[in-house]
């Protein structure tokens, strides 16, 4: 049973259009995050939910209550916002029991659950000090206490670590994503970041334009893009996409990508709607399952011979950005234990996986 | 001579010379008009000090620069409790308690009235208020004398006219503006994201204001609170046109003191007179001067 519901959102600021008619479902448990660039939408769609923002058009619905009309307060939602923007005048305590006292709970439960979300959270020494005097990281956990402690069914964090420093970023990651095993509420979880939405996330809605790209498990949207902004987005360095013209004889599909001239076997791909000979396509290749060197593989649906431009070297992988002819660059990574680090101008051999290739076409720029 | 004598050996001895004299030239230029203005300020200051402390007949002698040759607070006493001002001879220490209940009501009215718009201008999504904004905006700039005709009217329609009610609300409704539009500037500065945790926490409007927004206004509070203290206390036509007898402030008692005479003019009881009006808000400033200029360039969250 879905927890939360949009449905047909529509949200305006004066005359410009940021969500256009919009449906969206979170199951019960679920921890949905929200990934897309800056700007596409995700905090008003969040801020809506959380009815800070009203709804131009559309309902949200919450555990089967239409509550597009009701108060912040009243929607049973707790958020953990970007800047943790706790309350700079009040202890970590004090922070923490603000939104009990509304809740009209007895002293003694307040003091519990100021106590369990503190142990949790690991803060209880830091109970009588102002905000000012924590650090970043200690802060974001007096954030979430603030939002465990009010026992809600759904929980809200946006952008909630984008102002940690890259350390304590992968610890927090953890962290929240444990709370979420043991609390089993559900989460929704706004991110630009798409490590985070890979590590985190049971289901990932990849936003754009205010438009949700696709809905999936996170293999789902690294192993089947729904189109070539999906395909782009996920992926570190990001996919290669080749311009390439279907070529089809006695029963072989290939697509020719002219710059290069290399031809690529699509026999492996499995078509949703098979193209005709000539029709153009955008061919898919991840930087990260090309393997490199001479010796040939059988299972190969793409052969280049190119030239390097730089590498980019980042612990034990390698990233060699090749021309691609057409002005391009390919990039390939692999781990320079298995090969070494070519060098500028270098010509290397690589080879594509056959089974491994997404196909886009060219003109819808979705999947086929 | 030294000094130029070493820059010269400087690869760029000539522009830093230069430079150094410009500087010199232009705080010269200042030091000058600080002086002037010090010189212009204190001058008169010094004579009312003096004079303050001279017997009626050393004044006499004329010689207004003079230090006194025999030192006496009798002035000041006459001042604070003799002095006649029109009919009544109570001296202006009845002014300065009228001032004071002058004085709390209009801080209490304007401050507790213009923080809470202010505030629900700032945080709160309100229809019309940037209309309103501009509209309070022109009114902070509308001078007292074109409404002080209607204001009279209204005040008297209330039935309150000439009571101390009567000169606090005027203080109070004419400052709201400016008021307002300094707490709606400070508080615009509380980010968004804390006021938006506030509303999801509890919601209330008020709960929201006394517990979270209020306990961080104390640098703007001061601020306000000194800006309304001297223009309370040292206003002087509110309190003559609102003000009935009995309830004039200071300001105004002192300037029937010393229009109020019989016989020889007691400059030295004027003086002294004068000086103690001028004292409360000089107290105020040495008080919490240091966090006005605190208050006025801090914004709503600490660094
Ligand atoms: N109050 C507002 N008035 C006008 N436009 C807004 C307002 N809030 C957001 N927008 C616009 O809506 C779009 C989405 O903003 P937002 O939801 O904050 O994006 P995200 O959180 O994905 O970075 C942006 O283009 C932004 O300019
Ligand atoms: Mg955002």
């Amino acid at each position: 049973m879905p927890e939360i519901e949009f449905n047909n959102i529509v949200k305006r600021f004066g005359r410009v259009t940021v969500l256009e008619d919009l449906n969206l479902q979170v199951d019960d448990g679920e921890f949905l995050v929200l990934l897309g660039p800056s700007g596409c939408g995700k905090t008003t769609l969040l801020n809506m939910l959380a009815g800070l923002q009203e709804v131009t058009g559309g309902s949200i619905v919450i555990g089967g209550r239409d509550v597009t009309d009701l108060d912040p307060k009243d929607r049973g939602l707790a958020m953990v916002f970007q800047s943790y923007a706790l309350y700079p005048t009040k202890t970590v305590r004090g922070n923490l029991k603000f939104g009990l006292s509304v809740q009209k709970l007895d002293r003694a439960e307040i003091e519990r659950r100021v106590a369990w979300a503190a142990n949790l959270l690991q803060i209880d020494k830091l109970l009588d000090r102002k905000p000012a005097q924590l650090s970043g990281g200690q802060r974001q956990r007096v954030a979430i206490g603030r939002a465990l402690v009010k026992n809600v069914d759904v929980f809200l964090f946006d952008e909630p670590l984008s102002n940690l420093d890259a350390k304590l970023r992968t610890e927090m990651r953890l962290e929240i994503k444990q709370l979420h095993q043991e609390l089993e509420k559900t989460i929704v979880f706004v991110t630009h970041d798409q490590v985070e939405a890979m590590t985190m996330a049971s289901r990932i809605a990849v936003m754009n334009g205010g438009v949700i790209q696709q809905i999936a498990t996170p293999d789902e949207i690294y192993e089947r893009p729904a189109n070539l902004f999906v395909a782009q987005f996920i992926g570190s360095p990001a996919m290669n996409t080749l311009k390439a013209t279907v070529e089809r004889a006695d029963g072989s599909v290939s697509a020719v990508h002219a710059p290069t001239g290399a031809r690529i076997d699509l026999s492996a791909y499995s078509f949703s709607a098979a193209p005709k000979d000539g029709d153009a396509v955008i061919v898919g290749l991840r930087p990260e399952h090309f393997s490199i060197g001479c010796n040939g593989h059988a299972d190969a649906g793409a052969y280049f011979s190119l030239p390097v431009r730089y590498t980019e070297k980042t612990g034990s992988d390698v990233t060699a950005f090749l021309d691609s002819g057409d002005g391009g660059l390919i990039a390939v990574r692999f781990d320079h234990k298995h090969h070494h680090v070519p060098k500028m101008g270098e010509m290397v051999e690589i080879h594509f996986p056959k089974d491994r290739f997404d196909i886009f076409d060219a003109a819808s720029e979705k999947r086929i | 001579m030294t000094m130029t004598a070493q820059t010269a050996s400087l690869a760029t001895p000539v522009s830093k010379s230069l430079r150094r004299k410009r500087i010199r030239g232009s705080s010269i230029a200042v030091l000058v008009f600080l002086a002037m203005w010090a010189a212009f300020v204190s001058i008169p200051l010094y004579v009312v000090i003096v004079t303050s402390f001279k017997t009626m007949d050393q004044v006499a002698l004329g010689q207004v620069f003079a230090l006194p040759t025999e030192w006496t607070f009798e002035p000041w006493r006459k001042a604070w409790s003799e002095v006649c001002a029109g009919m009544t001879c109570e001296g202006v220490s009845h002014g300065f308690w009228v001032s004071m209940k002058i004085l709390f009501p209009s801080l209490l009215i304007s401050i507790g009235i213009s923080s809470v718009t202010g505030y629900a201008l700032a945080l709160w999504k309100i229809r019309w208020a940037g209309t309103f904004l501009f509209i309070l905006f022109l009114c902070a700039f509308v001078p007292f004398q074109i409404i002080m005709i209607p204001l009279v009217v209204l005040i008297s329609s209330l039935g309150i006219f000439g009571t101390i009610w009567a000169v606090a609300i005027v203080h109070s409704v004419l400052a709201m503006p400016l008021l307002t539009l300094i707490f709606r500037n400070f508080y615009k500065d509380v980010p968004e994201e804390l006021i938006n945790a506030a509303i999801m926490d509890c919601g209330s409007f008020w709960r929201i204001f006394f517990e979270i927004i209020l306990p961080m206004s104390a640098n703007i509070m001061i601020v306000v609170l000194i800006l309304m203290i001297t223009t309370v206390w040292n206003d002087y036509l509110i309190g003559l046109v609102f003000g009935g007898v009995g309830t004039q402030p200071m300001t105004v008692i002192l300037a029937n003191t010393v229009i109020t005479s019989f016989g020889e003019v007691q400059y030295n009881v004027d003086m002294a007179a004068a000086l103690l009006t001028a004292i409360p808000p000089l107290i105020v400033y040495f008080a919490v001067g240091k966090f006005f200029v605190q208050g006025i360039t801090a914004g709503a969250i600490k660094g």
